[in-house]
């Protein structure tokens, strides 16, 4: 009985640890983030598009553009790509395959993100710079990259929602003689598409957190970009530049800069929770 | 040791060479963490020797400043670039992005790709001050954060400008002469090249035991032809 008490205290004490350290980073980054926020003013923080530390000049509207830029470009390849990796390993692929299939896709997220940086910049970077222009390093080959660092998340959680759809929707709509392709278009990704949604979401607040992989291959240029083709400096990628050697205001402009993608990646999480309870109790 | 990066492979260096000649050696520790660290970790106490790729400033006196060697910054581009000098401020005005393809220099057609250090870099610190004169890098630059990354990328790129350490150019990059004089250890030993840096040691006053030691041998002949082959130029 006293075994199983200690047991008990000891794994709620754990996991009240995971916690702790989640509530002390939160408090560490906001600590020291935000008296630059309130020095700088947000919306001088957050809409100011000249960045230079060293003349007091603290505006990252540049980086949440090339963040957004990186990261939507990235949805744009990685979740059609994605969704229909799932579609094929649920519905069509024989199990011997997806068997196989899985467990690669998985692999990938096991990669680490400098290798494809590395890959980014050896192999992709010198084909857009030769057959499309630009320098490039660039939003476009940020986006190429993270589109394959987001697929193990977008496959596995779109598949998992796809094979909960209850066979009696696929066998309804097949006997009233639509064909399996009708099937999947219209009634069993509809009736997946709150999970499909959370894993785009989740792939999204790993598009936009990913750091490495991003430095090496978006050229982080200050400037507003314009086009794909141009460089960009995404909120992360600054981060991990500038840090090493970044002291005073500076060093805490980059700390704010991490307050503010604390929150989109939050928001980003917390609407993902929310739509997929939303499935759960339909 | 703690601070500059440009410094600290050659400290790195030195170190090991140090410890294999000298057997009973405790270790020495080599940290970077750029220039500005170093100096406050010189002062501070927390590292016993300090380095530096500038010059200490009004405030930081107080520091035996030991000259070790001399570092030139090369200006490069792609060796495919047909353009072998630039005058100083033909460069600033590539690098403020007022001059913005080859052509206008007598280059061929193509747009130029500036490519510079993150901010607080010893080396875009000594590049500003060298050859900036107060203008700003054009926010179009893209950045990088080693000179080996700059080295890279303009390896990579038929159009890209960059400015590194001369001690680490090599055959993939080609270093553009300055106003007729090419970056070579000859002629910036011989003042002739300008874009130039000090590596510093900074030490407490009258350095002790070990530090001393070891600060001895960096400047004894043995030490700086070591900075040498590695292509410094001796502090002398």
């Amino acid at each position: 009985m006293f075994r199983e008490r200690l047991i008990r205290y000891l794994l709620l004490l754990v996991a009240f640890s995971a916690l702790g350290s989640l509530a002390l980073i939160t408090l560490f980054i906001f600590k020291e983030g935000l008296p630059l926020i309130v020095k700088v003013g947000l919306w001088r923080f957050i809409f100011g598009s000249d960045w230079s530390p060293s003349r007091g000049s603290f505006g990252i509207l540049s980086m949440i553009i090339g963040s957004l830029w990186v990261t939507a470009g990235a949805l744009i390849f990685g979740v059609p790509l994605g969704v229909a990796v799932a579609i094929f390993t649920a519905e069509f692929a024989p199990p011997a395959l997806t068997a196989a299939v899985r467990p690669l896709i998985q692999l990938l997220a096991g990669i680490p993100s400098v290798i494809y940086g590395f890959v980014g910049l050896t192999v992709l970077i010198p084909r857009i710079q030769r057959y499309l222009g630009g320098p490039g390093p660039s939003a476009l080959a940020g986006a190429m990259v993270l589109a394959v660092m987001i697929l193990p998340t977008i496959v596995s959680i779109s598949e998992d929602s796809i094979r909960a759809v209850p066979r009696e929707y696929r066998d309804g709509a097949l006997a009233l003689g639509a064909t399996q392709w009708q099937t999947i278009w219209r009634v069993v990704l509809p009736a997946a598409r709150s999970g499909i949604l959370t894993s785009v979401i989740l792939g999204m607040g790993r598009a936009i957190g990913e750091t490495m992989a991003v430095i090496m291959v978006v050229g982080n240029a200050l400037a507003i970009p314009f086009s794909p083709l141009q460089s960009v400096t995404t909120l992360t990628s600054n981060i991990g530049l500038e840090m090493a050697y970044a002291t005073g205001d500076h060093r805490r402009a980059l700390f704010a800069t991490g307050v503010v993608l604390f929150v989109i990646i939050m928001a980003l999480s917390m609407s993902a929770s929310v739509m997929s309870r939303g499935s759960a109790r339909r | 040791m703690a601070g500059s990066t440009s410094v600290e492979p050659f400290a790195e260096l030195l170190a090991e060479r140090y410890m294999t000649e000298h057997r009973a050696s405790p270790p020495i520790n080599v940290q970077g963490g750029g220039s500005s660290a170093g100096i406050q970790a010189a002062l501070s106490g927390s590292a016993e020797i300090g380095m530096s790729s500038r010059w200490l400033k009004e405030e930081e006196r107080g520091l035996e400043t030991i000259l070790i060697a001399w570092d030139a910054i090369a200006i490069i581009v792609h060796p495919s670039n047909p353009l072998s000098d630039l005058a100083l401020n033909q460069i600033r005005e590539i690098f403020t992005g007022r001059i913005e393809n080859w052509a206008s220099l007598g280059g061929g057609d193509r747009p130029i790709t500036v490519m510079t250090r993150e901010e607080g870099s010893g080396t875009r610190g000594a590049f500003e001050e060298l050859v900036m004169g107060g203008e700003r890098i054009t926010p179009a630059a893209l950045r990088q954060d080693s000179n080996g990354a700059v080295r890279v990328m303009v390896a990579g790129d038929p159009g890209a400008i960059g400015y590194i350490s001369l001690a680490i150019v090599d055959e993939r990059v080609k270093p553009l002469s300055i106003e007729g004089v090419f970056p070579s250890q000859e002629m910036v030993s011989g003042e002739a090249y300008g874009l130039v840096r000090p590596f510093l040691f900074l030490a407490g006053k009258e350095p002790q035991g070990l530090v001393k030691e070891f600060i001895d041998y960096v400047l004894s002949p043995s030490g700086q032809e070591i900075l040498e082959s590695e292509g410094l130029v001796r502090a002398e």
